[in-house]
């Protein structure tokens, strides 16, 4: 239960509306530090519209997504920021420090770059016509963009930034390694067969020392055989490194296997969350996905009034 | 007549697909579409006699002969047009970046520096003033101003239409600074005006430049182009209609460029390059032959800080935005600020170029400004190879090169009479050139692309997987 002990993300009240269309209704859930958490739901339940929330690709209608870096969102520090103009609060000792972070007032690149939230994407989104290693450097732009004095101690040929990008070399071949794709580092990433390119792109996305990784659909498309070996790699991830992983997952096998905790959404509400065993048992949660008989709906329109 | 057949039908022709009958029924009725089109046209012709007075001449003849051509071009058509026959001609894949990528950009360099003696020898003092100046710096004003709109639209993806709004800045600032700002300022640094504004016209055309990107910034695609075609139009009718500042559509006379403060010929019998130097000749060609070495050497510092920026966080965040936009924002590239520096960049040897223009020219006017200059640099840029520099260069030399060379067609009067005037024909020529060569490489010259960093054996990646950005 570390999500209601330890929280490394909040979200409260979250609404998104599309015009007419409410896609995400009133949600509230946490996502606990350390943990693998799973959002789960029917087609166009509106996960994929609380990743784009969460990770700023939209801002919310309303709603709060507070992420704490350092330790447990605390209500009262959240609430000074929210009454402040200010959109986080980080520590001032290092470039990257941690902090508060209020995801909704920033936009998607500073929730990349400060709150350090990786995301990947249902659709693969790698450079295509860039080579795997070029991939998995870009995503290390902004430590290397500092180190080449904003490009000017770069075209120089600065010592330190030579030395700053040979460690990005040796960041990103130690992640080639763990994909097993040390081989193909010089070939186009566009030229990856499916599987890869999906580990490839989780690469590029822990490549940005995230504290929170979200995955949107990350065994879509893999072989049985390859979906083990995801789950092999989410769980190194959460065991070796800081980083927390919040995942839409659609497999259950997935799901069930490697999640600490699982939300249920449908229709843009929450309809379940706890640990993968309650969920499961949900009669909710069951009757969203496989339906109910014909008496059950009746009983239940008679239980509400209709 | 399937798509996928090619190749096993020369051996053995299947039967046609029409029948004789059939094919000319159709024919006949082509013929009859083709009668009632020449009917008006063709066979009823209108003439003025000598008494200007309208008369009807009829030509029964040619009206037949055009139908008849109708009818049996398309009889046969249908008859052969299903047979597969061999392609008459391939085009050879030729590929600079894997036939000689190692020694072509040294050899090319080496070419390019014995350039000027080389015309010189051949062509004697007044050919080499052709040769080096209207060949080589215009060709190399031209591979310069492309490599900068390289960055822009072959690294960056950002199509832009306006370039040559730059180049004018750049071009103004020098004649506004070196003809009006510093004779009624400090008339001592005259001869050395256009070292002076060269740093200052590249800064001012970096800063329009971000003043351009700041509104195209959520733009796309064919808006982002639209909106960068009307900032170039923008500028040159400012520097048409601003008459206080620029003198209008009758443009500045500049001061020519000097060999560091000493001019090449000095009308008061003052010292000059020639006779400090005791050397013989025309002045003229010496400073063509200067004139050559500067633009190529600013060139070379643009090429040079182009590769270095390739494999820098810049460039290679340049690279990024034009392969996925999306995934850059959610790697925490501030999009806003690489495509801002993507644009000053490019503005910035924009600037450079233009106040070497002006300096050679010895005139600045708005005529030389206009979109069909915009065109040729982006045109240059896509037949190059959107993002390789070699390309570019080679791609240059092609178009600009072509174009100078085809002002040389006074032997087609020899062929067409007299009254022909070849000079028509140079962009239709020029033109068909372009689809041609098009047609033949469609992702231009080089369309692999080298990485810019490498962990095992570098290899070009092909163009297939490269995008081409989207604004």
């Amino acid at each position: 239960m570390r999500w209601l002990s330890d929280p490394l993300l909040i979200v409260e009240g979250l609404t998104m509306r599309f015009g007419g269309l409410v896609a995400v209704r009133d949600l509230s859930f946490s996502v606990g530090r350390g943990d693998i958490t799973a959002l789960i739901g029917p087609n166009g339940a509106g996960k994929t519209t609380v990743f784009n929330c969460i990770t700023g690709f939209y801002k919310p209608t309303s709603g709060l997504i507070a992420l704490s870096t350092d330790n447990a969102v605390d209500a009262d520090a959240v609430a000074a920021l929210t009454a402040s103009s200010r959109r986080y609060l980080r520590r001032e000792d290092a470039p990257d420090a941690g902090g508060l972070f209020l995801l909704e007032r920033m936009p998607d690149f500073e929730i990349a770059q400060k709150a350090h939230v990786a995301r990947t994407f249902q659709n693969i989104r790698l450079f295509p016509g860039m080579t795997v290693l070029e991939n998995l450097i870009v995503a290390q732009h902004n430590p290397l963009m500092r180190a080449s004095g904003w490009s000017l101690l770069g075209l120089v040929g600065a010592a330190s930034y030579r030395e700053a990008e040979r460690a990005a070399v040796e960041r990103a071949t130690s992640w080639l390694d763990r994909i097993g794709l040390i081989p193909r580092a010089d070939d186009a990433a566009g030229a990856l067969p499916y599987g890869d390119q999906r580990r490839l792109e989780i690469a590029r996305a822990m490549c940005t020392k995230p504290v929170l990784l979200c995955l949107d659909e990350p065994a879509a498309g893999l072989n049985p055989r390859e979906t083990a070996a995801l789950n092999g790699l989410l769980r190194s991830i959460r065991d070796e490194h800081s980083t927390s992983i919040l995942l839409i997952e659609h497999d259950m096998s997935v799901v069930m296997e490697i999640s600490d905790h699982v939300i249920v959404i449908e229709y843009g509400l929450k309809i379940s969350d706890g640990t993968p065993e309650s969920v499961s048992n949900d009669p909710k949660v069951i009757a969203a996905y496989l339906g109910v008989e014909d008496d059950e709906v009746v009983k239940a329109e008679a239980e509400v009034g209709l | 007549m399937s798509a996928g057949g090619q190749g096993s039908m020369m051996s053995e022709l299947p039967p046609p697909a029409v029948s004789t009958r059939e094919a000319a029924r159709d024919a006949a009725r082509w013929a009859l579409v083709a009668f009632g089109l020449c009917f008006p046209i063709i066979l009823l012709r209108t003439d003025q006699d000598l008494s200007n007075r309208i008369v009807l001449n009829m030509r029964p003849w040619l009206t037949l002969g055009l139908v008849l051509a109708v009818f049996v071009g398309r009889f046969l058509w249908l008859l052969t047009a299903h047979v597969q026959r061999p392609k008459p001609f391939t085009f050879p894949r030729l590929d600079l970046a894997t036939h000689g990528a190692r020694w072509f950009p040294w050899v090319g360099l080496a070419a390019l520096f014995l350039f000027p003696f080389l015309s010189l020898a051949l062509a004697g003092p007044s050919g080499a003033i052709k040769w080096v100046d209207n060949f080589g710096v215009q060709i190399l004003i031209y591979v310069m101003l492309a490599w900068g709109l390289n960055i822009v639209v072959g690294l960056a993806g950002l199509l832009d239409l306006g370039y040559v709004a730059f180049y004018a800045v750049g071009a103004y600032t020098y004649a506004i600074i070196a003809a009006y700002v510093i004779p009624a300022t400090v008339p001592v640094l005259g001869p050395w005006a256009f070292w002076i504004c060269l740093p200052i016209a590249g800064l001012l055309a970096a800063l329009w430049g971000i003043i351009l990107g700041f509104p195209v910034l959520r733009l796309r695609g064919d808006y982002l182009a639209i909106v960068t075609l009307a900032f170039g139009e923008i500028i040159r009718l400012v520097l048409i209609n601003w008459v206080a500042l620029t003198n209008g559509s009758f443009g500045i006379q500049t001061p020519r460029i000097t060999f560091f403060g000493l001019p090449f010929t000095s009308p008061s019998g003052g010292t000059t390059f020639s006779s400090l130097f005791g050397l013989p000749g025309n002045p003229t060609v010496h400073r063509s032959i200067f004139l050559y070495y500067t633009i190529l050497a600013l060139a070379l510092l643009v090429a040079f800080v182009t590769q270095r920026m390739r494999r820098l966080p810049v460039g290679r965040a340049w690279e990024a935005l034009r392969e996925d936009e999306i995934a850059c924002r959610s790697l925490g590239l501030n999009t806003v600020n690489t495509k801002l520096t993507a644009f000053a960049m490019g503005a910035l040897f924009g600037g450079l170029a233009g106040a070497f223009f002006g300096a050679r020219q010895g005139f600045v006017n708005p005529k030389s400004f206009e979109f069909l200059e915009s065109a040729t640099i982006l045109a240059i840029v896509v037949l190059g190879g959107m993002g390789s520099l070699v390309g570019v260069a080679v791609a240059a030399v092609v178009v600009i090169g072509g174009i100078e060379l085809l002002r040389e067609l006074d032997w087609m009067k020899a062929i067409f009479g007299e009254d022909f005037d070849p000079g028509q024909y140079r962009m239709l020529i020029f033109g068909l050139a372009m689809v041609v060569v098009m047609i033949w490489r469609p992702r231009g010259l080089i369309a692999s692309r080298h990485p810019s960093i490498v962990l095992n054996e570098g290899k070009s990646i092909a163009g297939a997987h490269v995008k081409e950005g989207h604004g």
